[in-house]
């Protein structure tokens, strides 16, 4: 029974649900903050994000369109939101004590990392409109392209600590070791990975599947009142979540000590000011430039980074 | 003023809506989202999809085919929603007021909570009538 209250509390109020979402919307705000300044703007207050989530979630209606699956229409977003969580959960409960994850959590945290793409998905093609559908089919080849070079650069860090799937295990190499940034292939393999979690995050130039000019909101268009809060909040939190993974995987993890949380929001301004930075300073791409993008010069990277650490450098 | 009023007018999604429009009144809508006005400093951005808004601007001359189509649209918007009228042809139809394609002006439609005049209004009109927006939100109930 104190079990299940222990697991409980880490996955709603910390470092799960409230302390992630909370994370997330401040790091919302940086970006548009951010994006702001790059274009010699103003903008918003550093509460702003929070209120626009508040709204929708309590004083908006929540449409539902004629004819639509209830339980698929309203069920993606909470399961966006659940797994975008149990992400951040894992992740922040691992990484301060590297000793208590399980064998293949990387392998889980990965799997995860695709569901709230995979609920968006579903969650547009259950909305009956035909830009959602179009955006929706745009994620789904988006998903297809960026996954593969994912996954191939996820294999670096894995391959450098000795062909340890647990997140622990990579994190105590890097310890003993030095960091994996600090070779040739961490660094070709970081470049692939800021590339594959800008689509993941959805931000330009990736933003083809709510691509705002062309389609709308795309998968988004037919959402409102709640539901559109709470994907708000799971995209929030997926801007929280993979960053502190790449922290994980590059920079040898997070601490608790004072010294520690100073250098991890250190180390997550620069990957969240990376990811703004490229998000400002691109067009949006077609999506078959994507797919092409992503598999080719990319995956070609990514390769390399690989053969670089299985020789060792 | 609640909690409630101050989280709406502090968060303001707007749709923008051409129902026959020259598009200058368009342009100077995107002009306030530009460095000099910036009015993402309120809140207020701009949303593709009706379904996200609060904020039905409704530009242009109100033709006759469009008539149907911003009930329409007014009754997809998610309530608490509000519906401004933007510039002299949104406001009264302007000089198209006895042309045989206007059907109604706009606040015979819809119930309209701002107006904001001007051929094109200016964006500092636009930001006056933004507060005027604010204003109502505040006060009502």
């Amino acid at each position: 029974m104190m079990k299940i209250l222990e697991y409980l509390f880490l996955f709603l109020v910390f470092p799960g649900f409230a302390f992630s979402a909370t994370m997330g919307l401040f790091a919302g705000w940086v970006d548009r903050r951010l994006t702001a300044r790059v274009q010699w703007r103003v903008g918003p207050p550093w509460y702003q994000n929070f209120l626009d989530v508040i709204k929708l979630l309590f004083y908006k209606e929540t449409l539902i369109p004629e004819g639509v699956s209830k339980a698929i229409f309203l069920g993606m977003p909470l399961l966006s939101l659940a797994s975008a969580t149990l992400v951040s959960t894992m992740i922040l409960v691992i990484s301060p004590a590297p000793g208590s994850g399980f064998i293949g959590d990387l392998i889980v945290v990965i799997y995860l990392l695709m569901i709230p793409a995979i609920s968006l998905m579903l969650g547009g093609f259950a909305s009956e409109n035909p830009l959602a559908s179009l955006g929706a089919s745009r994620e789904m080849k988006l998903m297809l392209s960026y996954e593969l070079p994912f996954v191939i650069a996820v294999l670096v860090p894995v391959i450098k600590s000795g062909y340890a799937i647990r997140l622990g295990d990579i994190m105590m190499h890097q310890a003993a070791n030095g960091n994996t940034i600090a070779s040739a292939s961490g660094v070709i393999s970081f470049i692939v990975m800021l590339l594959c979690v800008q689509a993941k995050l959805g931000f330009t130039p990736f933003d083809i599947a709510e691509a705002e000019t062309e389609i709308m909101a795309g998968t988004y268009i037919e959402y409102s009142g709640k539901a559109l809060g709470i994907f708000k909040l799971a995209k929030a939190v997926m801007l929280f979540a993979l960053p502190i993974l790449m922290i994980i995987l590059y920079f040898g993890g997070i601490t608790f000590s004072s010294e520690g949380i100073i250098r991890t929001v250190i180390q997550y301004v620069i990957i969240l000011a990376l990811i703004v930075v490229i998000k400002n300073t691109n067009p949006r791409v077609r999506i078959d430039h994507a797919v092409k993008f992503f598999w080719g010069p990319v995956t070609a990277l990514a390769v390399i980074a690989a053969a670089l650490a299985y020789l060792g450098r | 003023m609640g909690f409630k009023e101050k989280v709406l007018s502090k968060s303001i999604y707007a749709f923008h809506l051409s129902s026959g429009s020259c598009n200058n009144c368009d342009i100077e809508f995107l002009d306030t989202l530009t460095p000099r006005y910036d009015l993402e400093r309120f809140g207020i951005i701009m949303v593709g999809s009706v379904k996200h808004a609060d904020v039905l601007i409704c530009t242009g001359s109100t033709n006759r085919l469009c008539v149907p189509r911003i009930k329409k649209l007014y009754e997809m918007m998610p309530k608490p929603g509000f519906v401004v009228a933007w510039g002299a042809c949104g406001s009264s139809r302007g000089v198209f007021k006895d042309s045989y394609n206007t059907g109604a002006p706009l606040d015979e439609i819809v119930p309209v909570d701002v107006y904001i005049p001007g051929c094109p209004p200016k964006p500092e009109a636009i930001i006056a009538g933004m507060k005027k927006l604010v204003d109502k939100i505040t006060v009502k109930k």
